[in-house]
């Protein structure tokens, strides 16, 4: 059996690169490889590999007819998929996302928590929540040693206290298990001190910093809750001495782009100017008719603006002066196995979100919405029917994705997004498809030209 | 054999790796720079 349908040819930068979606396989090509596979993708004739006989023939002499078989041999090209997903590992609780702050002391325009209060009251969680919260997680982890906390909201430095308290108790309490945790912290940056920088470094694995980039495109959308000030101003040296004073520790600094700044490459570029080396920059999830959203009028735009970037990576990155940039990270020989391709996210069941009513949620983005409590802090997940709607929802249960190359690098998508999109959680949204796939197809141009 | 014409950036196929993994161990991927988009293709195996 020959599988055609997941295989994708294009071409960037002067390279010509194949994925083999079933298999995950990335391939640079020559010229008259390219021809060839794109040939045999085209023609309706050839179902399997007996029927590659006369392709191979007019390529042997060359060599080309004898890569190409032992590639379809080794299950590398053309490769069939799974036709359903293989039993499941046991799985545990093993991350928290936890809301310490419902509230902030920014407004920003898209915010997807409502500015911070999630659609309910303005509201800190309590140290006894927090508390319960790490005791669900050590008791639901079961064998897992590693274990993550994510401190989230909102704004978690709206409520240092009680995040300082919650990582000394996680660590007191993981010790006497032989557990360990992982703390990361997002922050708008605006209560950042040098106490705070120094309690940061020491015990939080990873810390994500909001910034749009320039000036003129972050304050345009995040604005004090007083409307007073510059964001941008304020935060942008508090966030560069915190990652100065972090050393090797990992963080992000984390933009959001719009339709306001289709030109988000600059962005890119204006952080790595600031000095922060390590950026991500993600699509806004928005409202269609928010004047901020990105329509499908302005795809072309951003899938050029990707491949912008992706030159500028490679530009810096050749000046000995290189940036890291989140979505262009694709580890080809050491990524995730397929189990995990096929789990994605793990919300609802290994990762799930806790407010500071105690109530749990599948993740940060179902949070104030009773439909979709799993539980407390103090019962447990009681709500396994919506927790294992979660389990049962991959890529091979969502049609669209099973005929697309990108799946495995994919895992379908966001569910939130694609429920709010489509209105289901197996239909994802067609414009998020479109920009996943161009920052793969730049992740594979870029390994290709640094190879 | 000498490979002339395709070069292969990627490493096994990814239905190899359920004999090899689901540890389990792997960071649940919308945490850190994600929350938005989903991004397994993004992660490293951790083991």
């Amino acid at each position: 059996m020959l599988d055609k349908t997941c295989v994708h040819a294009f071409q960037q930068g002067g390279h010509n690169l194949v994925v083999d979606g079933n298999s995950g396989a990335v391939h640079v090509v020559d010229d008259q490889a390219l021809a060839l596979i794109r040939a045999v993708c085209a023609s309706e004739s050839v179902q399997n590999l007996n029927d590659l006989a006369p392709y191979l023939e007019l390529n042997a002499q060359s060599g080309l007819g004898e890569e190409i078989l032992a590639l379809a041999e080794a299950g590398l090209l053309f490769s069939s998929d799974l036709t359903e997903a293989p039993p499941r590992p046991e799985t545990v609780v093993k991350a928290l996302c936890l809301n310490v702050a419902h509230d902030c002391n920014l407004r920003c325009d898209y915010c997807f928590a409502s500015t911070g209060d999630f659609k309910g009251a303005r509201e800190l969680m309590s140290f006894e929540v927090a508390k319960a919260a790490v005791d669900f997680l050590l008791t639901n982890s079961k064998h897992r040693r590693q274990l993550e906390i994510d401190f989230f909201g909102g704004e978690p430095l709206m409520n240092w206290d009680v995040v300082r308290r919650t990582v000394e108790y996680a660590k007191a309490e993981g010790e006497k298990l032989g557990k360990v945790f992982r703390f990361t912290i997002t922050t708008n940056g605006l209560g950042l001190t040098p106490e705070i920088d120094d309690f940061i470094n020491e015990h939080m694995y990873n810390v994500v910093l909001s910034i749009d980039g320039r000036k003129e495109v972050n304050d345009k959308v995040r604005r004090t809750a007083a409307s007073r000030g510059s964001v941008y101003e304020i935060v942008i040296p508090k966030f560069q001495r915190l990652v100065q004073s972090r050393g090797e520790k990992s963080y992000y600094v984390r933009g959001t782009f719009t339709a306001h700044n289709l030109d988000f490459s600059q962005d890119v570029a204006h952080l790595h100017d600031l000095g922060f080396t390590q950026i991500s920059m993600e699509p806004v999830v928005a409202d269609p008719e928010a004047d901020y959203s990105l329509q499908a009028e302005h795809l072309p735009r951003i899938l050029e603006e990707y491949e912008r970037l992706a030159e500028l990576y490679l530009e810096r990155q050749g000046a000995g002066e290189g940036f890291n940039f989140f979505h262009f990270n694709v580890e080809l020989l050491k990524g995730p196995c397929l189990y995990k391709r096929l789990s994605g996210c793990g919300a609802g069941y290994e990762y799930v979100a806790v407010a500071p009513s105690g109530e749990i949620y599948p993740c940060h983005q179902f949070v104030g919405e009773p439909e979709w409590v799993l539980g407390t802090v103090w019962k447990g997940l009681e709500a396994m029917g919506i927790s294992d709607s979660f389990k049962d929802s991959h890529v091979l249960t969502k049609p669209a994705c099973r005929s697309c190359w990108a799946k495995y690098f994919c895992s379908g998508g966001c569910d939130r997004h694609n429920m709010q999109s489509s209105g289901s959680r197996e239909v994802p949204d067609e414009l998020a498809c479109e920009m996943e796939k161009k920052r793969l197809e730049c992740s594979f141009y870029i390994q290709a030209a640094l190879a | 054999m000498k490979k002339k014409h395709i070069r292969t950036l990627s490493g096994m196929s990814l239905k190899d790796t359920l004999k090899t993994g689901g540890c389990g161990e792997c960071q649940t991927s919308c945490q850190s720079a994600c929350k938005t988009s989903c991004t397994v293709g993004n992660q490293a195996c951790e083991r």
